[in-house]
């Protein structure tokens, strides 16, 4: 682990800020992600302090003493803080996050949604896929081969709501697995670590709750 | 089985222990205590079943102040256990999933499984 000081007085106030300062003034080779520097491309994320978060958005005096940080747990790192997140997309891909429909789009307008159906996806379209959630779930590490983990869970269950998709039946099918879904064992670092404020453990349950709805049917 | 050349990032040992995380495996963990404790309840008719002679020995074991400890140790898993779990059966409900609520649930059953041990081991129950 390589450890840098720098003067913060000639940096700005985010996590990010200092790792672009060291990168610019100290070591060149330092390699990272980084995009937007404003939370919503979800490239920055590391662990920082011990906790999953995106560095952009991290305040360098939120945090007491040195600031540590490591890539993503548990991930294949290509350099430095960047991980591999292939497989992480590629689960994502898996459960091919676009709407799916059977009928006939309507000939002279979109696929239209109500007001309340819209809001249905709140809490759900916010996310950015930075990983955060997924590199924390102690579940994830230990079988993430198998498991979808928490990010493409949530972003499962913003498909199986969304009002316009008409392939829930197949999209269920597809997670009843021992692995897929039901590796979440509700141990909640997801929640507590999401940069966003968002709840995949209440999504996972909400898809675990369809699951069963179906069964009884 | 991980066949990626890539070296591994570090995990367990650098994540902060959040009160979500020592919570569940605190779940995992007396869930074996109590699988393991259930050896007592075997042992305890099978000691009846062969004699008061037995019976005395054993109830002297158990009398043994550094087994006593085990057993407080051994009501506190299982309070905590099942408190823990219907936590969990109201998650499976889906509710009580906002932070603060999944915190404040979390920190009644360290509480109250402290509690209702020591009210059993007080004579109170």
């Amino acid at each position: 682990m390589d450890s840098f000081d720098i003067d913060l007085d000639d940096c700005g106030p985010m996590v990010l800020d200092a790792i672009i300062k060291i990168k610019n003034e100290v070591d060149p080779t330092l390699t990272f992600r980084r995009s937007c520097r404003e939370g919503i491309c979800g490239s920055c994320a590391f662990n920082i302090d011990g906790t999953n978060t995106l560095a952009c958005t991290t305040g360098i005096d939120e945090i007491k003493g040195d600031v540590k940080i490591y890539p993503l747990p548990h991930m294949p790192v290509i350099k430095d803080l960047v991980p591999d997140l292939t497989h992480f997309y590629a689960q994502y891909a898996s459960i091919r996050p676009w709407i799916r429909t059977q009928s006939p789009p309507p000939p002279d307008k979109e696929r239209l949604q109500s007001h309340e159906d819209r809001e249905k996806l709140d809490g759900l379209y916010e996310c950015i896929l930075c990983a955060c959630c997924t590199t924390s779930c102690p579940s994830y590490w230990w079988n993430g081969d198998r498991y979808l983990g928490p990010a493409v869970l949530l972003q499962a269950h913003r498909w199986l709501v969304d009002s316009r998709d008409e392939d829930t039946g197949a999209r269920l099918d597809a997670l009843e697995d021992p692995f897929k879904l039901y590796r979440c064992h509700t141990i909640m670092n997801c929640a507590k670590t999401c940069p966003k404020g968002l709840n995949p453990a209440k999504a996972i349950a909400e898809i675990k709750k369809m699951m069963l709805a179906r069964q009884s049917l | 089985m991980n066949t990626d050349p890539r070296p591994l990032s570090p995990h367990l040992q650098i994540y902060r222990p959040e009160w979500t995380s020592v919570l569940s495996i605190a779940h995992r963990i007396t869930g074996v205590l109590l699988s393991a404790g259930t050896i007592l309840l075997v042992a305890w008719p099978l000691a009846l079943a062969r004699g008061e002679q037995s019976f005395v020995a054993l109830q002297n074991v158990l009398g043994n102040p550094l087994i006593a400890l085990f057993l407080i140790g051994w009501t506190l898993a299982l309070f905590y256990h099942l408190l823990n779990g219907i936590r969990h059966l109201l998650w499976d409900a889906g509710v009580m999933f906002e932070l603060k609520w999944a915190r404040a649930s979390g920190w009644a059953v360290v509480v109250l499984s402290v509690v209702l041990t020591a009210a059993v081991w007080g004579g109170l129950l």
